[in-house]
């Protein structure tokens, strides 16, 4: 870490002053370095490092006691990965310094308060691992361990709590068993059968709603696809059948062994798991992703199975790195890739399964998308010659099972192979899925090599797609992305308001005013008007078409062009745009013109969103009208319907985040006038206006901050039942006629649903009494009111 | 609880570099301060052929993409290799900084930067012959960038040039 001696930052651009007296900061951030580092690449053993190491902070105790307590607590909270590393040096430290060790155990113990406080239940987690991996170097009494993960199996007890609650409990005693489970069996079986017996009766009772939603494959064939608490359930009855012989786990503590059993134990103090309130937001759960076992990984070592405590571990890391290293893709792709252990394992497979596991993750990966491809790629420059391979086998494979895929799965999967293949020159044998040429297009396989191949022409051009794949593969390419202009050539003259079509082509080239070009508009029939009704100010979608074909066909050149466009004539797009059918007509003449050019459809909707000329409902509304039914599955509509809820989403946090900076302002300015008591009247006076100003602002705000999640919530609810009346016309159809309703056009639909609930649940948890009470009531078919059960149960 | 370990987190992908746009209307702290606060960013070593509309894709990965202003030849006013691309928050410029920098688009190993913001005339390349500057001077062939540099394409240049 550079430490910045020349401040001319902080100065204004003044002369420097040099930092006297800055050793004590320099020896916290050397402890820091020196701590962060230890376990990595280094010329003499672990072990020698570990015991140097304790030796210099032994030393340095006496000065930097509460330094080295933050940092140790720090590292055991944000560094997982390197648990038994830091366990060993903590062991190391309470053999030398036995009120030490106690007082590490107080501050870890405080901290395990703080994050479960503040909803940071992954840490919480890797505190507790922390602890029970500490019973291993001696520096925990096993009994009070087992005390501990009593307190915590006890909360399955507690009613009228969220399933998540006691999920979370029992998933970190669980987690915790493959690193202590041995030692905690040894000292006190009969309490930890108990235990076990207890977990046993929690996970046959509890609820298993929510898994079909985030399950990424249906089928159960070749890898069920299993709720989390359940595989590892699983794993550490295994682990238990096999007497807790773990051997996978790297443990430095063990060479330590004739130090550490010297040392003496600290009992922890009991803890009694804070009580449940509403503002506790647990972790929601998860299913396993699995796309390869042993059978996979042909030469070189074994890859252990699904069950197995190993596979458990190894994968706990390899999140772990990722955790810790996402924002740095080179030191990532080298820290997974010298993965301590590595040459007994197929490391490649590992990685590969663990990664698309986090890109698969439902409702939403750890991490931005895009971070998951450049990762890969850096692997593939790391371990060209064997990665690629291992790639290009999982991608194959998860082709073979795009059928039982769930569609917002498939999204990404589509999403990240494109941009992929960008980076390889489009190199793919085509041909090994020549089998989707012979399906009907709706099929997933066909759709899915359609929609990527529409992907990389965005990333490249039309011609270029041309170019890579095989002639057979022609119907599946992208239409060319031209413009559909109505009023092209004479052959057209007949349509009505082709004559004003031309002058106001060439008024928009003439650089005609608006009023001139409103003008020439007047002259526009109205279809919908009867005669003499009123002036012509209502409706009149011919007007809107003649206008923005034309308007939209001179500007068709680039997006820039057109963003300029709507830009200049923003005042004549709202003026015809008044109504709520105004807008409907706009996006579908936005359609005719570019319906060969997605990407563009896009583009323009946003804008027009961002420029308020149509309204969010509206772009919903237009998504499920009739004439864009035969887009409804094309991938480009959802990331349209995406895109528009996430804006409404972000307006509606910005004007709240606004709203509270407002009341924060009045509180402060309070907060002075009470300290300063001024006695002049005029000092009186002025803060009454400022305090009346700021109060008008703050009024103003909460009624924006209402109309925006009024028109937040009734977005949803145009989506839902939009959604609903889709879908019980289908289901009915099909059961009136006997028809398999299972179709999949449906299998599209119901998963596009499940989409909406998984990637805007924390939103929708808002509304959830509304959509209960108007849309997902009793009434409705159990198909479509199963996925709203499933929602909830994502935080019951 | 509030140690944030910064020996082992570092976000380096995100950091400043050392280029400094020498027309820059400011002092060097002034500089700084928008770049360390921009939500634009520079992206070079484009494609003459590279359109907006790939930019868009590419960049839109990372986040919502407010605008794109594609670098032109300030003679032929056609593209010349480089172009701002700039987001409605830095967070989404951040991701972009990591994970589109020193990717392929148009199969070639983009590069992008901090900028201070875009100004009218910044779109112009600064080449003596109306592109960038570093196409007056190299002397590789480069299709995708009107092959070779000027200096070799004019050898008397080489003579005369300071």
């Amino acid at each position: 870490m550079s430490r910045r001696r020349h401040s001319d930052g902080d100065d204004g651009g003044q002369s420097h002053k040099r930092r006297r007296t800055s050793e004590p900061i320099e020896i916290e951030d050397r402890l820091e370095s020196l701590i962060c580092r230890v376990g990595e690449k280094s010329t003499s053993s672990l072990e020698s490092n570990l015991e140097g190491l304790a030796g210099v902070l032994e030393a340095d105790l006496p000065n930097y006691k509460n330094k080295i307590l933050r940092i140790l607590c720090a590292v055991a909270r944000l560094l997982p990965e390197k648990l038994t590393v830091y366990t060993t040096l903590v062991g190391l430290l309470n053999a030398r310094n036995y009120n030490f060790g106690g007082e590490f155990v107080e501050a870890m113990i405080r901290q395990l308060k703080e994050t479960l406080k503040a909803n940071l239940y992954t840490e919480a987690l890797y505190l507790v691992r922390f602890l029970s991996d500490l019973v291993n170097c001696h520096v925990i009494a096993a009994p009070s361990m087992v005390a501990m993960f009593e307190n915590f199996v006890s909360v399955t007890q507690e009613e009228d709590v969220p399933q998540v609650r006691s999920d979370w409990f029992v998933y970190v005693v669980l987690s915790s068993l493959p690193w202590v489970g041995k030692e905690l069996y040894e000292k006190k079986d009969v309490e930890m059968d108990r235990l076990l017996n207890q977990i046993d009766g929690y996970l046959k009772r509890r609820l298993k709603t929510h898994v079909p939603m985030l399950q990424v494959w249906t089928a159960e064939k070749p890898h069920p696809q299993e709720e989390y608490l359940d595989c590892l359930w699983a794993q550490i009855q295994k682990l238990k059948k096999d007497r807790w012989q773990e051997r996978h786990i790297l443990r430095p503590y063990i060479a330590f062994d004739s130090v550490l059993c010297e040392a003496l134990q600290h009992n922890l103090p009991p803890f009694t798991p804070p009580a449940h309130t509403p503002d506790c937001q647990y972790p929601v759960p998860r299913v396993v992703f699995r796309v390869f076992d042993y059978t996979d990984a042909p030469e070189g070592p074994v890859m252990p199975g699904s069950h197995s405590v190993e596979r458990f571990v190894i994968e706990e890391n390899l999140h772990n790195i990722i955790k810790s290293h996402w924002k740095e893709r080179k030191t990532c792709a080298a820290q997974l890739l010298s993965y301590p252990g590595k040459n007994k394992i197929p490391l490649n497979y590992h990685i590969v399964e663990v990664i698309f596991g986090e890109l698969f993750q439902l409702p939403c990966p750890p991490h931005i998308d895009v971070m998951y491809t450049t990762l890969l790629i850096e692997l593939c420059k790391l371990q060209p010659g064997s990665l690629p391979q291992v790639l290009a086998q999982a991608t194959e494979m998860m082709y073979m099972r795009l059928d039982t895929m769930n569609t917002t799965c498939i999204d990404r999967l589509l999403n990240w192979f494109s941009h992929h293949l960008s980076n390889f020159q489009f190199r793919w044998s085509w041909d090994d899925w020549a089998d989707c040429l012979a399906m009907d297009a709706d099929k997933p396989k066909p759709k899915f090599v359609k929609e990527v191949l529409e992907k990389c022409m965005r990333l490249s051009y039309h011609q270029r797609i041309v170019d890579i794949v095989p002639p057979t593969f022609s119907a599946l390419i992208p239409a060319e992305p031209i413009f559909f202009y109505k009023y092209q050539d004479e052959a057209n003259s007949a349509l009505p308001g082709y004559a004003v079509a031309i002058t106001v082509g060439n008024a928009i080239k003439n650089r005609a005013s608006n009023e001139e070009i409103l003008t020439v508009l007047k002259d526009v029939p109205n279809p919908n008007q009867e005669d003499d009704d009123d002036e012509g100010e209502g409706f009149n979608p011919l007007k809107i078409e003649v206008f923005l074909q034309t308007l939209l066909h001179l500007a068709a050149k680039s997006f820039s062009h057109s963003f300029s466009a709507l830009a200049k004539f923003h005042e004549i797009l709202k003026a015809l745009t008044d109504c709520d059918e105004g807008k409907l007509h706009i996006l579908r003449v936005v359609y005719e013109v570019w319906r060969n050019h997605p990407q563009m459809i896009s583009v323009l909707v946003d804008k027009l969103i961002r420029t308020q000329i149509v309204d969010c409902a509206a772009v919903a509304n237009w998504l499920f009208s009739p004439n864009m039914a035969h887009e409804f599955t094309r991938f480009y509509v959802w990331e349209i319907l995406h895109s528009t809820i996430r804006k409404m989403n972000k307006h509606v946090q910005k004007i709240q985040k606004e709203l509270e900076e407002a009341k924060e302002k009045l509180e402060k300015q309070q907060h002075k006038k009470q300290k300063d008591s001024g006695d002049e009247e005029d000092m009186e006076r002025n803060s009454e206006d400022e305090d009346g100003q700021l109060e008008e602002q703050i009024e103003r705000l909460q009624e924006k901050v209402e109309s925006a999640q009024s028109e937040q919530k009734n977005l949803f609810l145009v989506i839902f039942q939009r959604f609903i009346m889709m879908l019980t016309e289908h289901l009915v159809r099909c059961e009136t006629g006997s028809v398999d309703f299972n179709t999949p056009w449906y299998k599209n639909c119901i998963e596009r649903l499940q989409q909406i609930f998984l990637m805007h649940h924390v939103t929708i948890q808002q509304y959830v009494g509304t959509l209960e009470n108007l849309l997902f009531t009793a009434e409705l078919d159990h198909h479509i009111l199963a996925v709203y059960q499933q929602f909830c149960a994502l935080q019951l | 609880m509030s140690i944030k370990l910064n020996a082992l987190f570092s976000d380096s992908y995100v950091d400043v570099s050392q280029y400094r746009d020498q027309h820059f209307k400011g002092n060097r702290y002034e500089q700084e301060k928008l770049l360390k606060q921009s939500n634009t960013l520079y992206v070079g070593n484009l494609s003459f052929y590279t359109t907006e509309e790939q930019v868009y894709e590419l960049f839109s990965k990372s986040g919502d993409v407010k605008r794109i202003i594609i670098g032109l030849d300030k003679v032929k006013k056609t593209a010349c290799g480089f172009c701002f691309v700039e987001y409605y928050t830095r967070a989404d410029a951040e991701n972009a900084m990591r994970f589109v920098n020193g990717t392929r688009l148009d199969d070639r190993i983009i590069r992008t930067d901090w900028d201070a913001g875009f100004k009218e005339g910044r779109q112009y390349g600064r080449g003596k012959s109306g592109g960038q500057v570093r196409d007056e001077y190299r002397q590789d062939y480069d299709p995708a960038r009107g092959g070779y540099g000027k200096v070799v394409a004019r050898p008397q240049s080489i003579r005369t040039t300071t």
